[in-house]
C-alpha cells in the first residue's frame, strides 16, 4: 500500500467540504453546499471514479458518507466509557452493503489511526481529538467535552473518507463495517514493535541525517513555523473569548442599574428602562458571539495545532526511512562479503525511500489545500459572525432612538407609542 | 440676602436694551430682569499652564482657563472685533460657586466639573494635567458659566458679572461681600435636620430624591467604568491577531496576502477603541454633572430644614417668654424655674425688682415677635422660591438626561457601524486567503 503514489498537485481537485459538518449528512434538508442530493441507492449514483494514478478524482463523486453521533454512556464493572454510533452510506463496490451502523469507542478510533499511520507512514493522517483536556476538566464525561469530541471524531472519519488513498485502506473498511472490532484489533503489529519503531525514530533524529533533500528541509521549516503561528492564533482566540465573557459579566451588572434608577424617576423612567433593555439585548448578542467562536473557530484551530504535530511526526518518519537506507548503503560500501544480499536490501530500502518521499510530496499539497480551505472557512465565518453581532446591536440602539423620537413628537398628543 | 430680590418680579422676558460692549456695560450697571446669556456670549475658549507661587510660597503649576465674552449686539451686527477675555483658574470658579450658593440658598446652583478625575477606568488618565482631562474640564467650566448666566435669578448677580469681565481684584470684591459670614455652620445645619418638626413634605420628598439620584448616578458611573475597562481589553487583544497574521503571512504563498491585509484590519480594530471610549467620557461627564447636582438639590432642602427649624426655635422661645410673663404677672408658677425656687425658699422678691423683670420681658417678647415674623417670612420666601427653582431643575434634569441617553445610543450606533466596517473588510481579506 505504501507503494501507491498520489498525484502530486491536488489543489485543483479538492473535494467540497460541507460547511455544516456537525449536522448529520442524513438530515431531511438537502445539504447546503453544492446541491448534491444524498444517494439513496447505489443505482442513483451517476458516476464513480476510482482513483488512478493519472486520473483526477471527480469532485462531485463523493461516494462515502459517514456520520458520528449518538454518544452513549456504557458502564461496566471495570470502567465507564462512551460509545459513538458510526453510520456509513456508500456506493463503493468494495463494500458488500450500502449502509452500515456500528458502535465505536475512542480506543477504536485510536486503533484505526495507528493502523493507518503504520500502513502509510509518510501520508498525513488527520489527527484525533486529544485523550483528555488539560485544564478545567472536572469530570471526564461532561457534556461539552463529549460534544466537542464527537464533532472531532466525525471530522476525523470524514477527512479519512476524502483521502484518495486512506479511504481505501482495509482497516478503515473494517472499522466502518465490522460489528465487533476487538477481534480485528488483536491482529497487526503489536505494542512492542510500535515501541521499537518510536525508539528508532527518536534515535535517528538525534543522530541526524546526512542531508535532507531541499524540499523536505523547506517543509520542515514551514511545519515548525506553522505550528508556532497556529498555536499563537489559538491562544489569542481563547483570550478573546475570556475577555468577552468578562465584559459580558460587567454588562449584566451595568444594564439593570438603569432599571433601578428608573424606579425613582418620573419622566425619565421610560428612556432609562429602554436603555436597560438595550444593554441586556446587546449582552445576549455578546454571549452568542463568544459561543460561536468556541464552536467554530476554536475547534478548527485546535485541529490544526494537532495537524502540526502530525506533520512533525510524518517528517520524522520520513527522515527515519532515509536514515535506514543511508545506513545500509554505507554498510554496503564498507562490507566486502555478502555484497549481493546487501545490495538487494539496499535496493529495497531505496525503493521504499523513493516511494515514501513521493507519497509525502503528494499528500503535502493535498494537506496544504485542505488547511487553506478549512482555516479560510473558519475565519470567514468568524468575521461574518462579528458583522452579524454588530448589525444586531446596531438595530437594538436604533430602535431605542426611534422610540425616543416618537416619544418626543407624541408628547403633545399624549399618545403612547412603543 | 440677595441684592436683587426685586429682579425676579420683573421676570425674565424683558427685552434687552441696546448695549455697548465691554467695560461700559459695567459702568451702566447690570440690566435687570433678563438673563445674562441673552445679552452676552460666553465661552471658555482655552486652557493654559501657568506656574506661580502659592499661599505657602511654594512653586506650583496650575491651569488657567480663558473666558471670552462678547455682547450679543456685537455678535448680531457682525463685528469682527475680538471678544473681551480674561484668565481664571479653577479655584476662582470654586469661589464664585461658593458665593452663589450662600447668597441664593433657594437656587439649585449648577455644579462645577470634578476637581479630580474620578470613576476612572484603568487606561484613562487620573492625572489632572492630562490634556484630555483638561479639555473635558474646560467644557465643564463653560457649561457651568452658561447654566449660571442663563438662570433667571443668578444671571443678575453683580459678582458673577464681575467674574466674567474684570480679571484683577475680583477675589477681594467677593470677600468684601462678607458672604462667608452668612455660610451656615455644618453643625447648625445638621442639628436642624435632626430636630426640626414640621417640614414641608415636598421638600422631604425632594431630599429623598436627591439621595436616590446621587446613589444611582454614582453606581452607574462605577459600573460604566468597569464595562469600559473590559471592552478595552476585548478590542486590544485583537491587536495580537494583527501581529501573528503578519508573521504567518510570511511563510504562506497563496494565503499570504489575505492574511496580511486581514491583520491590518485587526490592528485598526484594536486601535479604534481609544477614540470610542474617549468619546464615551463625555457621556460620563453628563452623568457626573447630575451626580453633583444631587448635592446642590439636597443643599436647598437642607436650607428649608434650617429656616423652618429657626422659625420653630424662635416661636418656641417666644412662647416660653410669654409664659414667663404670665407667671410673673399672676404669680402662678407653672414651669419650674430656679428663680421661682429661690423665691419660695427665700421669700418673694421686692416689687421693684419684679417690675424691672417684667419690663425686660416685655422688651424681649417684642423682639421675639419681630424675630418670629422675620423667620416666618424667611421660611415662607425660601419655600416659595425654592419650590419654583426645584421645578425648573426637575424639568431641566429630565430634558438633559434624556438627551444624554440619546447621545449614548448615538455613540453605541457609531461604534457598531465602525465594527461592521472593519469586520466586513476583514471578511473580504479572509475570502481572498
Amino acid at each position: 500500500m505504501s507503494g501507491q503514489t498520489v498525484p502530486v498537485d491536488y489543489s485543483g481537485h479538492m473535494l467540497d467540504l460541507d460547511e455544516d459538518e456537525d449536522l448529520e449528512v442524513f438530515s431531511k434538508k438537502a445539504p447546503v453546499a453544492d446541491g448534491n442530493p444524498m444517494p439513496n441507492s447505489p443505482s442513483s449514483m451517476v458516476n464513480q471514479f476510482r482513483l488512478e494514478e493519472d486520473e483526477p478524482q471527480d469532485v462531485n463523486a463523493k461516494d462515502l458518507f459517514i456520520t458520528v453521533d449518538n454518544p452513549e454512556s456504557h458502564i461496566t464493572a471495570i470502567e465507564t466509557f462512551i460509545m459513538y454510533r458510526v453510520l456509513t452510506k456508500t456506493t463503493r463496490s468494495e463494500f458488500d452493503s450500502s449502509e452500515y451502523e456500528v458502535h465505536r469507542r475512542y480506543q477504536d478510533f485510536l486503533w484505526l489511526r495507528s493502523r493507518l499511520e503504520e500502513t502509510h507512514p509518510t501520508l498525513i493522517v488527520h489527527p484525533l481529538p486529544e485523550k483528555f483536556v488539560m485544564k478545567g476538566m472536572v469530570e471526564r464525561f461532561n457534556d461539552d467535552f463529549i460534544h466537542t469530541r464527537r464533532k472531532a471524531l466525525h471530522r476525523f472519519l470524514n477527512k479519512i473518507s476524502e483521502h484518495p488513498i486512506l479511504s481505501y485502506n482495509q482497516h478503515f473498511k473494517v472499522f466502518l463495517t465490522a460489528e465487533e472490532l476487538t477481534s480485528h484489533r488483536k491482529q497487526g503489529p503489536g505494542f512492542l514493535s510500535r515501541m521499537g519503531e518510536t525508539v528508532r525514530a527518536v534515535a535517528n533524529t538525534v543522530r541526524g541525517l546526512k542531508s535532507r533533500p531541499e524540499e523536505f528541509a523547506a517543509m520542515q521549516e514551514y511545519v515548525d513555523d506553522f505550528s508556532n503561528k497556529i498555536c499563537t492564533v489559538d491562544k489569542v482566540t481563547q483570550r478573546i473569548i475570556k475577555e468577552e465573557r468578562e465584559y459580558l459579566d460587567e454588562l449584566k451588572q451595568y444594564g439593570p442599574m438603569y432599571g433601578q434608577w428608573a424606579e425613582s424617576e418620573g419622566n425619565l423612567a421610560e428612556p432609562l428602562k429602554a436603555v436597560a433593555s438595550c444593554v441586556e439585548r446587546c449582552g445576549k448578542e455578546t454571549e452568542e458571539h463568544a459561543h460561536h467562536l468556541s464552536e467554530v473557530l476554536v475547534p478548527t484551530l485546535h485541529e490544526y495545532i494537532l495537524c502540526a504535530e502530525t506533520l512533525k511526526a510524518v517528517m520524522r518518519r520520513r527522515d527515519h526511512i532515509q536514515a535506514e537506507f543511508e545506513a545500509k548503503n554505507e554498510a554496503l560500501a564498507s562490507r566486502k562479503s555478502e555484497q549481493e544480499a546487501l545490495q538487494e536490501e539496499v535496493d529495497g530500502l531505496s525503493d521504499r525511500m523513493e516511494g515514501s518521499n513521493e507519497a509525502l510530496k503528494g499528500d503535502w499539497f493535498r494537506w496544504k489545500a485542505g488547511m487553506r480551505t478549512d482555516l479560510k472557512s473558519a475565519f470567514v465565518s468568524s468575521a461574518e459572525k462579528n458583522v452579524d453581532y454588530y448589525e444586531k446591536c446596531l438595530a437594538v440602539w436604533e430602535s431605542f432612538l426611534l422610540s425616543q423620537r416618537a416619544e418626543s413628537s407624541d408628547q403633545q398628543d399624549g399618545e403612547d407609542v412603543s | 440676602m440677595a441684592e436683587d430680590g426685586r429682579d425676579e418680579l420683573l421676570g425674565t422676558d424683558g427685552d434687552s436694551e441696546p448695549l455697548v460692549a465691554g467695560r461700559s456695560l459695567r459702568n451702566k450697571g447690570v440690566e435687570q430682569g433678563c438673563s445674562l446669556l441673552r445679552r452676552m456670549e460666553i465661552c471658555v475658549a482655552e486652557a493654559e499652564k501657568r506656574s506661580g507661587r502659592n499661599t505657602v510660597n511654594m512653586q506650583e503649576i496650575f491651569t488657567v482657563y480663558l473666558i471670552e465674552t462678547r455682547s450679543m449686539e456685537a455678535v448680531s451686527e457682525g463685528h469682527n472685533s475680538a471678544p473681551d477675555s480674561l484668565w481664571r483658574r479653577y479655584s476662582e470658579f470654586e469661589l464664585l460657586r461658593s458665593y452663589l450658593i450662600v447668597t441664593y440658598p433657594h437656587v439649585v446652583v449648577a455644579p462645577l466639573p470634578e476637581k479630580r478625575a474620578e470613576f476612572v477606568w484603568h487606561k484613562l488618565s487620573a492625572d489632572n494635567m492630562d490634556p484630555d482631562f483638561v479639555e473635558r474640564r474646560r467644557v465643564g467650566l463653560e457649561n457651568f458659566l452658561v447654566r449660571v448666566a442663563s438662570h433667571s435669578v443668578l444671571s443678575n448677580d453683580k459678582i458673577l458679572y464681575h467674574f466674567l469681565t474684570e480679571e484683577h481684584g475680583w477675589r477681594e470684591v467677593v470677600y468684601e461681600t462678607g458672604f462667608q459670614a452668612k455660610a451656615e455652620s455644618r453643625l447648625r445645619a445638621l442639628s436642624a435636620t435632626f430636630r426640626v418638626r414640621n417640614t414641608d413634605k415636598r421638600f422631604m420628598d425632594m431630599k429623598h430624591y436627591s439621595d436616590e439620584l446621587q446613589s444611582h448616578t454614582s453606581q452607574l458611573l462605577r459600573a460604566r467604568a468597569r464595562v469600559a475597562d473590559r471592552l478595552y481589553g476585548v478590542f486590544k487583544v485583537h491587536g495580537n491577531y494583527g501581529r501573528v497574521f503578519s508573521e504567518w503571512s510570511a511563510i504562506e504563498k497563496e494565503m499570504g496576502d489575505g492574511l496580511q491585509s486581514a491583520g491590518h484590519h485587526m490592528d485598526a480594530y484594536a486601535a479604534s477603541i481609544d477614540d470610542i471610549l474617549e468619546e464615551e467620557e463625555h457621556y460620563a461627564d453628563q452623568l457626573k454633572e447630575y451626580l453633583s447636582y444631587a448635592e446642590a438639590l439636597r443643599a436647598v432642602c437642607r436650607k428649608h430644614e434650617l429656616t423652618q427649624f429657626e422659625l420653630e426655635m424662635a416661636s418656641q422661645d417666644l412662647i416660653s417668654k410669654k409664659q414667663q410673663r404670665e407667671e410673673l404677672a399672676t404669680g402662678i408658677v407653672r414651669t419650674f424655674s430656679f428663680k421661682g425656687m429661690t423665691n419660695k425658699l427665700f421669700g418673694q422678691e421686692a416689687p421693684e425688682q419684679r417690675e424691672a423683670r417684667l419690663k425686660l420681658l416685655e422688651e424681649l417678647i417684642a423682639e421675639g415677635e419681630d424675630t418670629v415674623k422675620e423667620k416666618t417670612v424667611e421660611c415662607q420666601e425660601h419655600v416659595e422660591r425654592a419650590w419654583v427653582d426645584m421645578q425648573r431643575f426637575e424639568e431641566q434634569k429630565d430634558k438633559d438626561l434624556r438627551e444624554a441617553l440619546i447621545n449614548y445610543a448615538v455613540m453605541q450606533i457609531s461604534m457598531c457601524k465602525k465594527g461592521i466596517q472593519v469586520w466586513s473588510n476583514a471578511k473580504e481579506c479572509f475570502i481572498k486567503m
